[in-house]
């Protein structure tokens, strides 16, 4: 995240005046930092939410039981891990593999699975993203990073209230010595999205 | 820390399709610093929630941001912080 929140060359209104005040004068008595709101900012935004998601990811790897139970009953095996609620409900999990990438996007507005993923990223809600995603979702992937090779077969899921989508990332190669809790922190929101391989 | 933030009721920060939401960056600014503050005081949600309440309960009209900012001035004032 960028530093850019701290300066309004822009005209405030007074209430946003008034924040930033706040901020400022906390920050020079050095009751806070705004290093420390940036990363409460972002920690709301992209820890606590896709850490849920990755430990479930990291327990279908290593439990091929949970793994099955996941992909036949995504929302009750996610709620076995303690997760879940209103935006948790009517979750489909869907499994990449070599011949198989999957892409969510929510074309209608930005449903999204926050008991797992958290806050969704800027991106997830932008209209190129909710286009792009359904019209050329090969090109899209490549502008962000993921080239997938021709031989995949790329699905594209479309989230909704009554479907909300969670991608089960391959399993990295080398990572047979590792433990669920290791494995979790390999797991990244962009692979849960379907955005990263 | 921040894992018992209200999430029904006038308290709980507004959501679309459960994702928190922020209008413009400095409501973001003010939830990050309401939080990094309960966290330094070593506080949860439930210590800044009656200024919040008495915030929506004086300004009605007011957005939820708006009254946050309110209840932010009051909370710190309360713990002396400035």
């Amino acid at each position: 995240m960028s530093d850019d929140h701290h300066h309004h060359p822009r005209t405030q209104s007074p209430i946003e005046q008034r924040v930033h005040a706040l901020e400022e004068l906390l920050v020079d008595k050095g009751i806070v930092t705004h290093e420390m709101i940036d990363e409460f900012v972002a920690r709301y935004e992209d820890d606590i939410g896709p850490l849920n998601g990755a430990r479930v990811v990291a327990r279908a790897w290593t439990d091929p039981d949970y793994r099955d139970r996941l992909l036949a009953d995504g929302t009750a095996a996610i709620a076995e891990l303690g997760y879940g609620g209103p935006e948790g409900d009517h979750m489909i999990v869907v499994e990449n593999t070599d011949e198989v990438h999957n892409l969510v996007v929510c074309t209608l507005c930005s449903c999204y699975p926050w008991p797992v993923l958290g806050l969704p990223p800027d991106w997830y809600k932008s209209a190129p993203y909710r286009s792009r995603a359904v019209r050329e979702p090969r090109a899209l992937l490549a502008e962000m990073g993921c080239d997938l090779p021709d031989e995949v077969e790329v699905r594209v899921w479309d989230s909704s209230a009554e479907a909300r989508y969670l991608v089960l990332p391959q399993r990295p190669a080398g990572t047979d010595a590792l433990g669920e809790d290791e494995l979790a922190a390999l797991v990244t929101r962009d692979a849960m999205i379907g955005v990263a391989r | 820390m921040i894992g018992d933030i209200a999430t029904t009721g006038p308290t709980a920060p507004p959501r679309r399709n459960g994702e928190l939401v922020f209008d413009a960056p400095w409501e973001g600014r003010a939830f990050g610093l309401t939080v990094a503050l309960l966290e330094r005081e070593g506080l949860g949600w439930d210590a800044f929630r009656p200024h919040l309440v008495r915030a929506i309960e004086a300004d009605p009209d007011h957005t939820y941001y708006e009254q946050l900012a309110v209840a932010l001035d009051a909370f710190v004032a309360e713990r002396g912080l400035l």
